[in-house]
């Protein structure tokens, strides 16, 4: 009995040491940290592996250039330039926030290839209060 | 007027749980009878009943003094989706909660089990009753008024009315998260309930069985959703949301293996599995409705979360305790187990799902800890799961293919057994990898499939001499799983996609299939504005066809809906998406995707939740339970609840 307590114990050490290092190796790398714009202004080169950057689009600032979406992402005052390869998803919109992913360049605008999709689903409890909403 | 129904509705029904929960404890503590429990229980599944009746007349009328059809009531809605909108956020999908867990009560509490474990059993589904009534009197409250009146309101979330699978999808999980509630309620009572408690598996298994069907199902509709509707062109992005439905399904496939066999063996994996499966049900629900995971929402001011989180340390620490503190098992167990046996495999296998459940929680949890703990915030993407999860899918779907074959004890019937599947296997890996290039992680997918798949075919006849519907039912959920595999790794490896603007006559190609714009459509309506593109498709060896990817905007919402055309063939899907147009030169940012093997997915899950439910009508059979004074009834009523979740 207590032999296979013993054996037992080893099995379940051994198991969790193995699940240990799959997880810290999976996560290593595949790790973005999120950044605000001030963030990114104030030290470029945390910028220059993979982030997400979290901001207000700009209004007026969103411009179509072939395939590039180029906008200003914003908060707290601090804005950078965002180059966004592809479209973006309908969620999106000037005024809105936003979550970019990518990577800063050596000129100081941010190269997103993916825009964060919001999943269809409201994670939120509205806590809002309703505004009366004129019938259009 | 409605709105004040509503609320006393909820207060009564909060009363009328309370009752419920002491009325069953007086009949787990004295062994009164059962009935005035009985009746409190049914009271308490009406007002649940009264509570959703009331919010549904409020949407139906249009009665926007009521809060919550003040935010998601519309008078441009249609009429399906007014319905379903009682389930289209938060406050009223409690509702819907409320009802389903009020009928699994009242079912529960009408069959006839061991008289002491029963009481437990409620006991415990009522405390849950409880919390979640007070949930939506305190926190959530659907029936507030609101003043002044607006005129109309916005409707649901535009996504929510696209698809008429939201009539189907959100009460498929439900029935499956809630269903949960009842293995882990007869996990709780089994220690409590002394030597009446020994029988809690066979008990709960039919109700684990229709839990996890509906959740297999609704997970299932979930992705073809986020396929179909949501327009981003995948089925399954490792979002929080999707990862809490797979967490509970992941420990309740384990805790259906290993309560598999020969009595109460490893008895303490099986009230860990039960316990955690409902604890996951509880913190996927916080995770996902208290804004606690999402980056982009802040984490909200209302009692919502607090309360929900201070119930999943609850569930935890009851679980702890009752599990921890277990009668000493009886004696006369058997032997140590051999090593290369059906019994080890399937703990291995029960292993591995919890790893994965593990690892997926971390992933799912880890940007929520690290912010306050180490002060950085975190997102964790679909590599990380990439590198984890998927590994040990795979590793999970050949132990499915081994487990079979290790029936007896003869090792060398059993390897012979497992021979003719493995040369498949290796000739599958061969053939797939000569002919293309799926990568690793594919390309072991497939041969694992096609291992699985030919020892299940092995099966059949022997299963059809041996036994009854319920390891036929086995057999087809594992081919399901097997199918899904293959629907996964061949979609990702082979999908294939391009993303451009367009002018009117050019074309955009992948691979032999080409689309050509042929026009943009604008139409305003009430309702929005919809944009349709129109295109041309042809594949090689296929006629052209017109295909009209859609947008809408809802100006109620502000928000743009993209509707994908996706045209559906035997071996693949193409899958066009029209992400935005110009206004001024009438281009078009198209996206075209050829997704091959998607529909194995759906066919692979509509399969696994058929074998799950097969399995739970096979086992519900009349069977002879506990004491003698107790009549088993035939447990139809367990299966209804499944069909009519």
């Amino acid at each position: 009995m207590n032999r296979r307590r013993t054996g037992r114990t080893a099995v379940v050490v051994v198991l969790l040491a193995a699940g240990a290092l799959l997880v810290t190796s999976g996560l290593r790398g595949t790790l973005t940290y999120y950044r605000t714009p001030g963030e990114v202004l104030r030290d470029p080169d945390a910028a220059r592996e993979r982030v997400r950057l979290g901001g207000d689009v700009v209004p007026g600032s969103l411009r179509r250039d072939g395939d590039l979406v180029v906008f200003r992402l914003a908060e707290g005052g601090q804005a950078i330039t965002v180059e966004q390869r592809g479209a973006p998803p309908g969620t999106f919109r000037e005024g809105e926030g936003a979550v970019v992913e990518g990577t800063l360049s050596a000129d100081g605008t941010f190269r997103s290839d993916h825009v964060v999709v919001r999943h269809g689903n409201e994670y939120r409890a509205s806590t809002s209060p309703v505004e009366p909403v004129d019938a259009r | 007027m409605l709105g004040e129904l509503g609320t006393s509705s909820l207060t009564v029904g909060l009363l009328c749980a309370t009752l419920t929960a002491l009325l069953w404890l007086r009949v787990a503590l004295f062994g009164t009878p059962t009935r005035p429990a009985r009746l409190a229980t049914a009271a308490t599944l009406t007002t649940a009943a009264v509570a959703c009746g009331v919010l549904e007349a409020a949407l139906l009328r249009h009665d926007f003094s009521v809060r919550y059809v003040a935010e998601n009531g519309g008078r441009q809605v249609p009429l399906y989706y007014t319905v379903t909108s009682l389930w289209s956020a938060l406050d009223g999908s409690l509702l819907l909660w409320l009802l389903v867990l009020g009928g699994y009560a009242v079912l529960l509490a009408g069959r006839r089990y061991p008289a002491r474990l029963q009481a437990y059993a409620m006991v415990v589904v009522s405390a849950v009753t409880v919390f979640f009534f007070a949930l939506s009197c305190f926190a959530a409250n659907p029936f507030r008024a609101v003043d002044p009146v607006p005129a109309d309101g916005p409707g649901p979330n535009p996504l929510l009315q696209q698809h008429p699978a939201m009539g189907v999808h959100p009460p498929l999980l439900y029935a499956g998260y809630i269903g949960l509630v009842v293995p882990f309620a007869f996990a709780l009572a089994a220690p409590l309930a002394g030597r009446e408690g020994r029988g809690w598996l066979r008990v709960a298994r039919p109700w684990t069985l229709v839990a996890w069907a509906a959740l297999t199902a609704g997970i299932g509709l979930g992705a073809w959703w986020s396929y179909a509707v949501l327009g981003w062109g995948g089925y399954w992005a490792w979002d929080p949301v999707e990862n809490a439905s797979l967490l509970p399904w992941l420990t309740t496939t384990a805790f259906l293996h290993t309560a598999l066999g020969p009595g109460a063996r490893r008895a303490g994996w099986n009230l860990v599995l039960a316990c955690a499966s409902f604890v996951l049900v509880l913190l996927g629900t916080f995770l996902t409705r208290s804004g606690a995971v999402a980056s982009v929402h802040a984490f909200t001011d209302s009692p919502l979360g607090p309360m929900l989180l201070g119930f999943v340390l609850l569930a935890v620490v009851a679980s702890t305790i009752l599990t921890g503190w277990r009668p000493p098992e009886p004696a006369g167990r058997t032997a140590s187990p051999v090593l290369l046996s059906r019994s080890t495999a399937v703990l291995v296998n029960g292993v591995l799902l919890v790893t994965i459940a593990a690892v997926v929680l971390i992933g799912t949890i880890f940007p929520l800890l690290s912010g306050p703990l180490g002060g950085v915030r975190t997102s964790v993407g679909p590599d990380y799961y990439h590198r984890t999860a998927v590994p040990l899918a795979i590793v999970v779907l050949l132990a499915m293919g081994v487990t079979p074959a290790l029936r007896g004890h003869d090792r060398t019937r059993a390897l012979r057994r497992l021979a003719v599947p493995g040369a498949v296997a290796l000739a599958t890996v061969a053939v797939v990898g000569l002919l293309s290039r799926p990568g690793l992680p594919a390309l072991t997918a497939f041969g694992t499939a096609a291992f699985v798949l030919t020892g299940l075919a092995g099966e059949l006849p022997d299963r059809f001499r041996r036994s009854g519907r319920g390891r036929l039912a086995g057999l087809v959920a594992h081919a399901g799983i097997a199918l899904v595999a293959v629907g996964v790794a061949g979609s990702s490896a082979y999908g294939r996609d391009a993303e451009r603007t367009v002018r009117t006559g050019e074309t955009l190609r992948v691979a032999d299939v080409s689309i050509r714009l042929v026009g943009v459509d604008r139409r305003g309506d009430s309702g929005g504005m919809t944009v349709r593109a129109r295109l041309r498709l042809s594949e090689s060896g296929e006629a052209e066809r017109t295909v009209t990817p859609v947008l809408r905007y809802h100006p109620a919402r502000d928000t743009v809906v993209t509707l994908p055309a996706i045209d559906t063939g035997l071996l693949r899907d193409t899958y066009v998406t029209l992400i935005a147009v110009s206004p001024d030169d009438g281009s078009a940012t198209l996206r075209l995707a050829v997704n091959p093997l998607v529909g194995l997915l759906w066919a692979g899950g509509a399969l696994t939740a058929a074998g799950g439910l097969g399995s739970a009508i096979a086992t519900a059979r009349p069977r002879r339970v506990g004491t003698p004074r107790d009549r088993a009834r035939p447990a139809s009523g367990a299966v209804r609840a499944g069909a009519a979740g």
